[in-house]
């Protein structure tokens, strides 16, 4: 039997220290399965800010202003 | 590191250092000649530094080298006739100085220098024509869809356009903190995703030119009506967004990039006339029209038609159509409303959005009175739609006023004071609510 297993956190709950303190436990943890055989890959995702958001073409466009004379000129404000 | 170094000078030169208070004129002089060449030429620099170096970063540090470099030798051996070709040879000289030096702890940095020494880089690389390509690989890079829109917007003002941090965040209601970021993680996006230099091929080029023309679109808007500030317009915004759309154009002359460019001329042409000697902001009604400025309506009238001829239309060039209406009344009273009104119901189904609607329900409002208008606005409000937008409590306001429900009209002078951040509208807002005030008392 072999399983995947991600993990989620949010990347912005850890402090630098405990995300040093959590690279070193798994790191450990993963070195050690290795050496048991227990585990055959592992791999960091990329963080969310490398991620491509993909939009519905329909959803594209955002409600924007726009330099439309009538409001602005004609009745002022 | 490279980024910080190009934030804390913000890419322009150093101050020069005067050898003695005899040379002061003459360095004052070379001084003012490098900032004009810097205001009008550091960005297309940069644009052909970024092909010739690979990067965004070592192309900014390479600009302001350049620069600094420019202070000295100009002053020493004279302005050269090409400033912008020395500008280029001399920033691409520097970063490899720069990289060769910086080599020696890092393996992979001596093969870059030596392939960046020995590739194109020469007269070729800094004819006219490449560096305009290289304007226009810039804007679709920073436009690329890969990056979010507000990274768009912010990449291309500071890239394309040379606006600092600081201008950036004032343009679009954000702290320079969130726009420093948001460059750097473009950047960084950029660089980690491969996001190639180039002009898209034409199979991907219709998507790729929307973003860049929204993005065109919304620099331009905040030229024509700042959203915070002293000033009711920004000319440096606007202007910045007609040459973008001029480069565009003559690369793609699509029907929508020309409406956007004939968008920008026609509502360019009014601002001399919009604003008062004291910095009031003046209607359409009492704008002087001999003010309005001939030569960008006869352009911009002449690209809409072309736009319109295609017929292949957009919701640019129905804007641009509208701007046109305004532009050939004579006189406000001869404005052509029920035209108008025809143009927002095609632009309605076109790109239809709370923000159009409510400029239609003016239109209406001016072609079958107040109340007409009144009804639709009210139906935005109803829904839910633009409950924070100042503009649409200002038009209601304008109607109610007109009605002479003055109490109604006086609420809602309130409610858009309380939403605008921009001077010259408060004190239109507040004056209107004054006179208001002194009829009901």
């Amino acid at each position: 039997m072999q399983y995947l297993v991600l993990i989620y956190v949010d990347e912005r709950a850890l402090s630098e220290r405990e995300r040093q303190a959590c690279y070193a436990a798994s790191a450990q943890l993963a070195h050690a399965i290795k050496a048991s055989g227990q585990i055959l890959a592992a791999n960091p995702l990329h963080p969310t800010t490398m991620a491509t958001t993909v939009r519905m073409r329909d959803g594209k466009r955002f409600v924007t202003d726009g330099p439309f004379a009538e409001t602005r000129e004609q009745l002022g404000g | 590191m490279a980024s910080t170094l190009h934030h804390a000078h913000n890419g322009r030169p150093a101050e020069a250092a005067h050898p003695s208070c005899r040379h002061e004129d003459a360095a004052d002089r070379v001084r003012a000649s490098v900032d004009a060449v810097y205001r009008t030429d550091s960005r297309r620099v940069l644009a052909t530094l970024i092909r010739l170096l690979g990067d965004f970063d070592l192309a900014e540090e390479a600009l302001h080298e350049a620069f600094t470099a420019a202070i000295e030798q100009w002053a020493r051996h004279g302005m050269p006739t090409n400033p912008r070709a020395w500008l280029i040879s001399t920033g691409r000289f520097k970063a490899i100085d720069g990289l060769r030096r910086r080599a020696r702890g890092d393996a992979a940095l001596p093969a870059l220098a030596l392939h960046l020494a020995t590739s194109t880089g020469g007269a070729e690389a800094c004819d006219d024509k490449r560096i305009e390509d290289d304007q226009l690989r810039l804007i679709f890079t920073c436009c690329h869809p890969a990056l979010a829109p507000e990274a768009q917007v912010a990449m291309t003002l500071r890239e394309v356009c040379g606006l600092t941090t600081e201008e950036i965040a004032r343009a679009f209601l954000t702290k320079p903190p969130t726009v420093a970021q948001r460059i750097v993680r473009a950047k960084a996006k950029i660089r980690a995703v491969r996001i190639p230099y180039e002009v898209p091929s034409e199979a991907d080029l219709p998507d790729r030119l929307d973003a860049v023309l929204r993005v065109v679109y919304l620099v331009f808007n905040e030229g024509y009506a700042a959203s915070s500030g002293e000033s009711l317009t920004r000319h440096d915004l606007s202007s910045e967004a007609i040459r973008l759309g001029r480069l565009l154009i003559a690369l793609l002359p699509e029907p929508e990039a020309l409406g956007l460019l004939a968008l920008m001329l026609l509502h360019d042409s009014r601002r001399a006339a919009r604003t008062s000697p004291t910095g009031e902001l003046v209607l359409l009604d009492e704008q002087d029209r001999s003010r309005w400025h001939q030569d960008q309506i006869a352009e911009g009238t002449a690209l809409v038609t072309r736009a319109l001829a295609s017929r292949r239309i957009g919701p640019y060039t129905l804007q641009a159509a509208i701007a046109a209406v305004h532009a050939q009344a004579p006189h406000a009273a001869a404005t052509d409303w029920a035209q108008i009104v025809a143009l927002y119901d095609l632009l309605m189904q076109a790109d239809p959005s709370p923000v159009v609607e409510l400029n239609r329900a003016v239109a209406v409002a001016m072609r079958d009175g107040p109340l007409a208008g009144l009804l639709l606005i009210d139906a935005i409000l109803a829904r839910g739609d633009l409950g924070r937008y100042h503009l649409v409590y200002a038009a209601r306001a304008d109607l109610c006023r007109r009605l002479g429900r003055t109490a109604e009209a006086c609420a809602s002078y309130a409610q858009a004071l309380r939403l605008t951040q921009q001077e010259p509208e408060r004190r239109f807002l507040t004056r209107r609510l004054a006179e208001l005030s002194d009829q009901a008392g």
